[in-house]
């Protein structure tokens, strides 16, 4: 969020006739992965890591790309790595580069922003085990006490009532998807650290969506399959010859993951461009009616996006219950005995 | 559609941060305070059971208590009336004792009474005797001189003797 000043500044300084403050850039910008994390004026370089078929497996700051100029054959562009080795960069009629592209396994700001969810993570919830151990069979206290409620909420309103009576197979996934998303999605509403925004990247919402798919496979009984196969309750000729319920099915189970990853994304994501939006309203106003005009929508502006933030808050908690609600309930439907026919 | 196309390399790193945090935490974390969490709940359920135990076995106490407290109530009062009666009674006893003395005593010294009273009377009647054998003697000593007088006298004191 912080990022808004400085492109702002940046925008007035590159040309007169351009718009000096472009909202939308602004907004993807943050939204979008980076190369580097930006508080404020100062950018902080992250490093970049990358495999080609001709140069193999490199790794280098990225602060040698940021100045758009070509390293070591590799040229950026809109946070985009090509490999143009030693050639000229040669661009389509549109302006796009056209030139191959290595696998980027760089560092970026959302893989930064992981790292810091996890590690976070880690020290929470080992903290707390720690203390579970130490004060053996005494009341919790510190982050044991902080955490135990939440932990507690998983297992008795979600994992116990969706899962049934198998639920502690699956309560370490649960526990681990619902912190994550909740600690990601709060990382990515502190300001002034770069703006993350790791659980609204759509690749981790479908890591953590095929993760739960694969353990819905790997623990699906045969009622489960045979709901999806051969649907009991049917009418025949719904399946055979032309095989309707199958394909129903089917686009059910294989809509699940995605249903659960663009949920996850989009809820995110759209809560930080909200935000941005109403931020970004202030700087509108100011360059095109002055900055009396900024000011005074800024009162309006700030009081919204601070209703916004709340919101957000709430809707941090509110997508790691209903993720973790989801997979858990599409566990149950796996592992769940069918002793009556419908 | 940047937006929505994932790129592979954080795929690749998120893939694998997930599946080292969902280790470790497994391992490190969940196991543990999952473990710590029931068996705190057993021990609370365990507590509760075994309180609850130890006030059903209060009251059964208690109301033995009371049962033994009523009985002992009972038994005094039963001593009591036992103790009232056996006064009472032998209050009667010795009631009836000393009445039964008295009569014995009243009835000897009547026994007694009447025989001093026949001795006293036989004395009298002794007495008399002798002064009827005085005045006998002292009228034949006076017949002697004269008659008429002789036969006053004798009259005389059959007189008084008869209205002895």
């Amino acid at each position: 969020m912080t990022t808004i000043s400085a492109s702002a500044a940046h925008g007035s300084e590159n040309g007169e006739e351009k718009v000096a403050f472009n909202a939308g850039d602004v907004i993807m910008h943050h939204v979008m992965d980076n190369h580097e994390i930006h508080i404020g004026p100062i950018h902080i370089p992250l490093p970049i890591i990358l495999y080609s078929s001709e140069q193999g497996l490199e790794m280098f700051s990225s602060s040698k790309l940021s100045h758009g100029e070509p390293y070591n054959g590799y040229f950026m562009e809109h946070e985009k790595i090509y490999f143009v080795g030693d050639a000229e960069v040669v661009r389509d009629t549109h302006g796009h580069i056209e030139a191959a592209m290595p696998i980027d396994f760089s560092i970026t700001k959302t893989v930064f922003g992981l790292f810091l969810t996890i590690a976070l993570m880690l020290f929470l919830f080992i903290k707390a085990a720690k203390g579970y151990k130490i004060r053996e069979g005494q009341a919790p206290k510190g982050i044991q006490s902080v955490m135990e409620p939440l932990i507690v909420f998983v297992r008795d309103e979600i994992a116990k009532p969706s899962i049934g009576k198998r639920y502690e197979k699956f309560l370490p996934f649960l526990l681990t998807i619902f912190f994550f998303i909740w600690i990601g999605n709060m990382l990515g509403l502190i300001p002034f650290i770069g703006g993350f925004n790791v659980t609204g990247n759509i690749a981790v919402a479908l890591v953590m969506a095929l993760f739960t798919f694969f353990i819905t496979i790997k623990n699906g009984n045969k009622a489960y399959w045979m709901h999806i196969l051969w649907t009991p309750g049917v009418p025949w000729w719904l399946k055979v010859p032309f095989p309707l319920m199958f394909i129903i099915e089917f686009i059910g189970f294989v809509s699940k993951p995605i249903v659960l990853t663009l949920r996850l994304f989009a809820n995110i994501t759209a809560g930080h461009i909200i935000i941005l939006s109403f931020v970004s309203l202030i700087f509108i106003f100011n360059n095109l009616y002055g900055a009396g005009a900024g000011f005074g929508v800024s009162i309006l502006s700030v009081a919204f996006s601070i209703f916004m933030f709340c919101i957000e808050l709430l809707v941090a908690v509110l997508q790691a219950y209903v993720f973790t609600l989801l997979s858990a309930l599409y566990f149950g439907s796996a592992v769940e005995e069918h002793d009556h026919a419908h | 559609m940047e937006l929505l196309t994932p790129s592979i390399g954080l795929l690749f790193w998120m893939s694998l941060a997930f599946i080292i945090v969902l280790v470790l935490l497994k391992k490190f974390a969940w196991s543990g305070i999952l473990k710590a969490l029931k068996d705190r709940e057993d021990f609370i359920e365990r507590s509760l059971k075994s309180a609850e135990e130890a006030k059903a076995q209060m009251s059964e106490l208690k109301a033995d208590n009371e049962k033994l407290l009523a009985e002992a109530r009972l038994e005094r009062e039963q001593i009591l009336k036992e103790a009232k009666e056996m006064k009472e009674k032998i209050l009667a006893d010795a009631k009836l004792t000393a009445s039964e003395e008295g009569n014995r005593l009243i009835s000897t010294a009547r026994g007694e009474i009447e025989k001093e009273k026949n001795q006293a009377l036989s004395e009298i009647k002794k007495q008399v005797g002798e002064i009827s054998l005085e005045i006998a003697e002292r009228v034949i000593r006076k017949e002697l001189s004269d008659k008429g007088a002789q036969e006053a006298l004798v009259a005389e004191h059959l007189k008084q003797a008869q209205s002895n």
